[in-house]
This record gives structure tokens, sequence and C-alpha cells, in this order.
């Protein structure tokens, strides 16, 4: 039988915030165990929550650019369960009034553009985490209070590959708009998934597991992929699917039974009566809005547009947001962008991955780039010389029109100064000239190499070609 | 006995030093509290270094705040750094916090002596005292009865003059009731005014910081120093910092007292309604105008408050769970074990019966019936109240239906037991301020009124009270002990 698959996302992303949800200690990541504590986030009897106002912040940043609705009066609520990285056995989390609402976003999958539907973005607190030794278990609550968002998505993806594109989407805006680093492997970025299959063009939803524990993009993809053959097989076998939270275990490639569903909890979630309710403005999510850049989606489209580039170069350009800024940087002083682009992506992206070098530490100037562009442009120097010139800018973080003074490499286009040297040269070089007649077309691009050495890269290189041709027809 | 404002004079006129005035009262715990059990744990040596410290401002010259030297005791729910804070609880038997509450913060900061922590119900629950996991508290008036609860420790302490004043907790008249066992004025501050920030939780959205004095005069002093906006509490009120003690005095002609029937009906004993409506003639002929009211829904509150209260306190008491901090069973083999064998033995039962009701009316499939249907009735008792301010200043009503019951009368009881918080229960729900007081006696023990103000109008309430304690005595009547005056 075929089957359609359907996916469901639940995302738990670290805010970069500097202190925790609900105190004044510092969410900073590692750190001796236990140091980062005080008895807000330690559940201490008589200890009480304060909300982090950049917590909120951040999680409505999130929702905007999610395209979420942004709940105006929202509230915390408790959620009671026994486990001991949880120091006051209930998690101070979001249940009936979510912050963020019914936002989506967009995927690009084979058959063109699809909108991923988020169904909520709420705030709570991360737990701390334990240490299974060989005499018992330790817990280190220096994680605990840390702020989260959980971003849940609708049942919208229909394969693997889908949610694999949703949580890679996901992570980059999230990334984009600096609230949080979104590193997978020290677990600011997590991630569960729901799936479950039916038979193509039955409405009803079937059984859904839930797995957990998937720590790469590629983990993601492939537990999804085995828990879908696996589910399918059951099917097909005459079996039913239970409703499991599975693990997904990297190195055998399988998932496995956690718990199975009747002996899920019951959160008991009420209102948490220790925080007020939040209310959120619309003067102050107009500022939250205003906060957030360009969208590497929408960059990239304008990109396109504005700068007339091919897509290729707008995909590179505004993978990072300090690239792309750079880029733009640039372009405000030459007219020519996509020259600007290859200097980038062929020159300076070289360089920096060559001497480990990020944007922050570049010597090199947008303005000294622009400038360099329109000497090509304006024929003072030849693209020969921009190379350079442009690698001695590099290491140097010297101006273009000096270093081109300096080292005496201004172009030129003097027809008899060339022809002086293109005599030269085919006086000097008569086998080349004699393969040239003979037919071997290569052997021109050598002449021109040699006029162009001879003129210490000054010369014209379309004259040079010109004249050559000229003299070599005689 | 001495009130605060007496010692404050004696101290500022040096007819006692700080030191002798701690010593005093040391004295007399050692000489009573074999008897009374007020307190859990003493911290005698802190108080007489800090009366020391008392005494050299004074001697410089040094203005000294009114509560500044005079000896207190905490209940033991009230978070003091370094020292004890065990709820009466098993479970909390040798729980040192690292931090003091807030309120702790500001007596200290204003020069109270803190003599130590005071018994109670453990984790607050209870209306007697008889809950403690550690001992027995005994009224000072009559030893053979409960000091009211559950801060009867901190009733007790005051009213055998083992502490000048004290303070308690109120979630459902846990201050207001045992100041009427104990013949005390007892406050419940307006839900908000005083920070709970550092006082160990049992019902969140209901609990409040309050104390105990001999007079109204003091209660004004005391609230000085403890009531005000917390940034650490994010329910504390935003506003300025009032003098109370601005409140006392001028007169109550024309203020409008009203009289909710519903707090008058059956189960209030005649002593206590005649002493109580005698008090409100007082009032009468001090020019305040009386009027009847109604409050409909009083009789929903004590069932509103069960299933509020005790679905915070389950939750509240989660983190007591044997992993952490206090006690932990010998019996484990897994953490679901060290769960439930740790909360089995380290709770006693009426802590054990709330942390059911709560987990019940919270669970899947009741939260509809039982805590959503609780949450609807409080914003109708809370209209009750907001209807009845539009007509009156204040209420006056009994604060217990009775006076203080013999120890082990109603242990075995529960429901008997919980009538005798049926009048302060709905302020408690409201969230509104109510101050007990004195007005009477009956077989020898003391009854209490209710003064029930509107959101932040303590002022009212201190204003009437004090109006009626300047034209009457019962006040000035004290317990004879052993070891007397
Ligand atoms: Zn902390």
């Amino acid at each position: 039988m075929n089957y359609e698959t359907i996916i469901g996302l639940e995302v738990h992303a670290e805010l970069s915030t500097k202190t925790k949800i609900y105190c004044g200690c510092t969410s900073e990541f590692g750190g001796q165990p236990n140091t980062h504590c005080c008895p807000v986030c330690l559940g201490l009897p008589g200890s009480l929550p304060k909300i982090n106002k950049k917590a909120v912040e951040y999680a409505v940043k999130a929702g905007l650019a999610l395209n979420c609705s942004i709940t105006r009066a929202s509230r915390m609520a408790r959620k009671n369960y026994f486990y001991p990285d949880c120091p006051k056995d209930y998690q101070i989390t979001q249940q009936d009034f979510p912050l963020c609402a019914n936002g989506f976003i967009e995927i690009e999958t084979k058959n063109g553009p699809k909108k991923i539907g988020i169904e909520r973005i709420h705030i709570e607190e991360d737990a701390g985490k334990l240490l299974h030794v060989r005499d018992g278990s330790l817990v280190d609550y220096n994680r605990a209070g840390v702020p989260l968002i959980e971003v849940v998505s609708k049942p919208d993806m229909r394969s693997p590959e889908e949610a694999r594109l949703y949580l890679e989407k996901l992570k980059s805006i999230l990334w984009y708009i600096g609230v949080s680093d979104c590193k997978m492997e020290e677990g600011s970025l997590r991630c569960d998934a729901n799936i479950s299959i039916r038979p193509e063009g039955e409405d009803k939803f079937g059984t859904k597991t839930e797995i957990k524990n998937m720590n790469s993009f590629k983990a993601l993809e492939k537990a999804l992929g085995y828990e879908r053959t696996r589910q399918k097989e059951l099917l097909d076998g005459g079996g039913t699917v239970h409703q499991d939270t599975r693990r997904w275990d990297d190195s055998k490639e399988m998932t496995f039974v956690m718990r199975s569903k009747e002996h899920a909890h019951d959160y008991r979630y009420f209102p948490e009566p220790d925080l007020v309710a939040i209310s959120i403005s619309d003067e102050w999510i107009k500022e939250i809005g205003q906060s957030i850049p360009e969208l590497p989606d929408d960059k990239k489209k304008r990109f396109i547009e504005q700068y007339k580039l091919p897509e290729y170069d707008a995909d590179i350009l505004t993978s990072s947001k300090k690239l792309a800024d750079f880029f733009e940087e640039c372009v405000k002083y030459t007219d020519d962008a996509k020259s600007v682009s290859n200097i980038i992506m062929v020159e300076m992206l070289r360089l920096m991955n060559e001497k480990g070098v990020e944007i922050e530490g570049l010597k090199i100037t947008p303005q000294h780039i622009g400038k360099l562009v329109n000497l090509v442009n304006k024929k003072t120097i030849s693209s020969t010389a921009a190379k350079k010139v442009f690698d001695e800018m590099f290491t140097t973080g010297k101006d273009p029109d000096a270093i081109v003074k300096d080292r005496g490499l201004i172009q030129n286009s003097d027809t008899d100064f060339i022809k002086g040297i293109v005599l030269k040269v085919l006086s000097e070089n008569q086998q080349s000239v004699a393969d040239y007649k003979n037919g071997k077309d290569r052997a021109l691009g050598f002449l021109v190499g040699r006029v162009m050495k001879e003129s210490k890269g000054k010369a014209n290189p379309a004259i040079a070609n010109r004249i050559l041709k000229q003299e070599l027809s005689k | 006995m001495y009130t605060i404002h007496e010692l404050h004079e004696k101290l500022k006129n040096k007819d006692l030093s700080a030191k002798e005035i701690a010593s005093m009262y040391i004295k007399r715990i050692e000489e009573q509290d074999g008897i009374i059990g007020a307190y859990l744990e003493k911290n005698f040596e802190n108080a007489l270094n800090d009366a020391q410290k008392v005494d050299e401002r004074i001697s410089k010259g040094e203005e000294i705040k009114d509560v500044e030297g005079i000896p207190a005791a905490i209940k033991d729910n009230i978070c003091t750094n370094r020292v004890k804070t065990t709820c009466a609880s098993k479970m909390l038997e040798n729980f040192i916090p690292p931090y003091d509450a807030t309120v702790i913060g500001d007596l200290k900061k204003d020069g109270a002596l803190l003599l130590g922590k005071t018994n109670m119900d453990e984790f607050a629950m209870g209306s007697s005292t008889e809950n403690s996991a550690f001992k027995l508290v005994r009224n000072p008036w009559d030893t053979e009865c409960v000091p009211g609860g559950s801060s009867g420790g901190s009733a007790a302490a005051v009213a055998s003059g083992e502490a000048a004043f004290a303070l308690g907790s109120d979630t459902g008249g846990s201050i207001r009731q045992p100041a009427s066992f104990c013949g005390l004025v007892g406050i419940k501050p307006t839900y908000g005014l005083v920070s709970r920030y550092g006082l160990v939780a049992f019902a969140s959205s209901l609990d409040q910081i309050g104390a105990f004095t001999k007079d109204v005069e003091d209660m004004a002093v005391v609230l000085n120093s403890i009531a005000g906006y917390d940034e650490k509490d994010s329910t504390s009120y935003k506003m300025d910092k009032k003098d109370y003690r601005k409140a006392l005095g001028g007169d109550v002609k024309g203020m409008k007292i009203g009289i909710p029937a519903e707090y008058f009906k059956e189960g209030i004993s005649s002593d206590v309604k005649s002493s109580v409506l005698d008090a409100a003639k007082v009032f009468e002929s001090l020019g305040a105008e009386v009027v009847d009211i109604s409050l409909p829904y009083t009789e929903y509150a004590l069932a509103v408050y069960y299933i509020l209260a005790s679905a915070e306190a389950s939750s509240n008491l989660a983190r007591f769970d044997g992993i952490r901090y206090g006690y932990r069973s010998k019996k484990f083999e897994d953490s679901i074990d060290i769960y439930i064998n740790s909360r089995t033995e380290g709770f006693g039962d009426e802590v054990k019966r709330r942390i059911m009701l709560g987990t019940y009316v919270l669970s899947a499939g009741y939260y509809d019936a039982y805590y959503n249907k609780a949450l609807k009735v409080r914003t109708l008792v809370k209209q009750d109240f907001e209807n009845a301010f539009k007509k009156c200043d204040i209420l006056i009503s009994p604060t217990s239906p009775t006076v203080a019951f013999k120890i082990g009368e109603k242990i075995n009881d529960p429901l008997s037991m919980y009538m005798s918080d049926v009048c302060t229960v709905p302020i408690n729900i409201a969230g509104i301020c109510a101050l007990s007081l004195p007005c009477g006696m009956s077989s020898n023990l003391p009854v209490g009124m209710q003064l029930i103000g509107n959101y932040f109008e303590e002022e009212k309430l201190l204003k009437a009270g004090y109006a009626y304690q300047m034209n009457t005595d019962w006040h000035k009547m004290n317990p004879e002990l052993r070891g007397g005056k």
C-alpha cells in the first residue's frame, strides 16, 4: 500500500540572553557544576521567580520573524512532574496562552516552495543535567532556568527531507535574528519529532510516535526515515503502531521505545500563581519588529533584484548577515555589484579561508574594494594587476590607489608602447610564432603572457592581444 | 508586658537598654517556653549581639527606629539566613536557608532583635498548631487549649510575653484566628503589600506575611517596617512606602461600617456574636455609621479555598522529594522510591491530605469541574467585596466562630477544624486586608473581631482599630501565667 507521511516538529532553542529566565544568574554554557545557581533557579523553599524581560523580547522577536501573531495578554503555567533534574518538580512554562501563535516557515522543496505552519511558540525554563556515575547520579543545575523557546510546528511536513529543510530554515532564522546560537552539539537547539503514516487519500491521522534525541540534521532525517519504514512494515504486516516515545540511537541507526503513552504523565498544568500575567503593548511589538534584520530569504530576493546578481552569488553573499552587510557596504563605492561579488566570492573568501580570518578581523575595507573595482573598470589597472593589488590590500589594509602608485601598476594603453613590447616578444619567441602559424592557438596565450610580463603587468591586455594578432597575421 | 511603643520610649529615655530588654524576654522564654512551646529554634546570642549594637547607637545619641532593639519572633516558614527554617516539618528538619526573606532583611535593617523561630502547623496547614511535626504549642490563656493555627507559635510567643511582636503568615486565617484565640492584634495585609520572597509557599495566590502585636499602634509600627514593593516578588504591588502611624488617631465619625449578615449565621457562638456586635456599638457610639450588608457568595468561600489552596500546595510542596534537601527515606532502590518513601515518611497527615486533594483537583478530567470552577467562584467572592466596599469603608465580623478550643478536640475531625477559618478565608480569596483585635472574653478566653478593608486600605483598619482601643481595654488584658508579669 502507498502511505502518506505526516511529520510535526517540536524544537527547543535556548535563548541567548545573558541571564536566566527567572533569576539573575548567568545563562552561559559550561562552568563548574552548580556554580551558576541561586536560591531561585535551585527552587529553594521561599524563593520566587521573576520573569526576564529580555527572554520575552527574544521570544516575541522569534515569533515576528516566523510570521506569528503575538499574544497581548500571555501568562505562565506550571507543568508538574517529578524528575531530579527539575529543581522545583514543576517547570514554569506556558500552556493556554503561548506568547506567539499561528506562524509559518517557507521551505524550498523539489516541487517548489512550501509553507510549513507554526502552531505556537512559548517560553519556558530549561532543566538541569543528570550525570550518571557508578555510585549513583549527580545533578548539575547550571542549565536549570536557562530560557528556552519551544517552537511547535503544525503536522505539515510530508517527508523526512521536508522536516530537515524546515529545521534548517528555522535554525538559520533564529540564528540570523540573534535570539539563539542554535548549537545543536551544545544542546542549545533540540528537536523532537512526531511522525505517523496513513494510507494515501485518507483524512484521518494514523497513530503517531514521538522521537527524541536527534542531535543533527542528518540524524533527524535518518531517524524519521527509519521510523517511516518501521511503521510501514508494521502496518503492511497487519500490525498496529503504538503511541510510543522513542529514542534515536545514532550509532545503531534505529529507534527504541523510551516509554509508552499508557504511562504518560498527567502534568496537571495550572496558571503559575507566583508570576503576574505578561502584557505586551503594541508599541513594544513595534519596537521589537524594528529590531529584526532583513531575513536571509528576503535579503537574497532583494540582492537578485537590486544588484542583478545570479541566484548562486546571492545565496552565498546572504549566507551570513555580516558577509551580506560587507557586500552592501562595498557596493556603496561602485556601481558594479557583480564585480564586487566576484572579488568577495573568489578572492576574499578564499584568502579568509586560507588565513583563518573572520569578517570582523579583516584589514581590507569595503571602500577599498569598491575603489579597486572602479580602477579595473576605468582601465586604470589590468585585471591581472588587480589581483596583485587585492592580495596586498588584504594583507596590509592599504588603499588600492597607493598600492597601484607605489608599484607602478597603472595600465598602459599606449599602442606605440605596447607595439614596441610586442615586437620584442615576437623576435625573442620565434618558436611560438611558428607554432601559432601552424594552428596552435594556445601559443597566442603564451605570447600575451610574455607581453604582460615584459610590461610588468601594465600593458592593457585587450590592446596587447589586438596588436599581437595584427603582427602575427602579417 | 510591654508594647513596642512602650519599649521604644524606654529605650529612648534610657530607662532600659536594648540588652536589658533582650535579656528580659530571653529570661521569660527560658522560664516558661517549656510549657508554652512557642519556639522551635532560639537565636539568643545573635539577638544579644544585635542589642549591643543598638545600645552603642543609643549611647552615641543616634536616632533609633521604632522597631529598633525590639525583640521579635518569626514563624518558622519565613527564611532566615543561616538559621534553621523547618516549617515544622520532618521534611525540612535541618534546612538552613542561605538567604533572608525580604521581611527579615527589612526587620534586620530596622534593627529589630530576632529571638528565634516559632512553631506552627506543618507547612502552615492547620488551624490549631497541632500539626507540628515537633511539638505542641499551648494557649497562654489556658494551657489546655490550642493557640490557634497555623501561626500558633508566633501568637503564643507574643501573648505570653516571649516576644514583643511576631511575624506570621496568613493563607486562610493563619494569623487572625490565632490572634483571636490569644487576645492579640493580627493583620492579614492586602495581597501584594508585603513581599512573599522567602516565605516557604503553601498557596502562593493566597499567602501573605503579616504580624501579631499587643495593640494597633504596634501594628502600624511593624507594617512600616515590612510593607512595601519588592522587586524579587513579581506579585508585589508597586507603590510608595506609607507611614501607617499617620493613620492612627482622628475620629471615626462618619465612617461606614458594614455588618455582613453571612458572618453572623449559625455556627457562630453566641458569646462571640454578642462581643462583636457590642464592638459595633462602640463604633456607633464614636460616630461611625453601622449598615447591614450582604456577601452572598460567602458560603462557597471555604470550598473555593480548599480547592485552590490544596491545588497550589500540591505543586509548591513537590520540591520536597528527598532529592535535594531535607528528609530522605532510607528505603529506596530507584528515584521513584525516593520520592514515594521520603514523602510518605516525611509529611504529616494534614499535609498529605491536602496534597492528595490538590493533585486530584488539578488532574486531567477534573480540572474544569474543580479548579477552574473554583477560579470562577473566586471572582464572584471578590465581586461581593467590591460591591460591599461601594457602600461601606470597612466591614466587621467575628474572626473565628468560637474562642480557642481544647487541644485534641478537633484534631480527628478535619472538617470541623476547617470551619474555624470560615470567617477569615474569604478575605484571602479576595486578596483584601483584615485586622483581628480582641473585643471580649468568653469562659476566660479572648474573643476576636475582624475588621475587613478594601485593597490597600490598611489605614482604615488601623484607624478604626486604634479608635476602638482608645475607648476599650480588651487589648490591655494579659493571660496569667506561671512566671507571671
Ligand atoms: Zn539563579
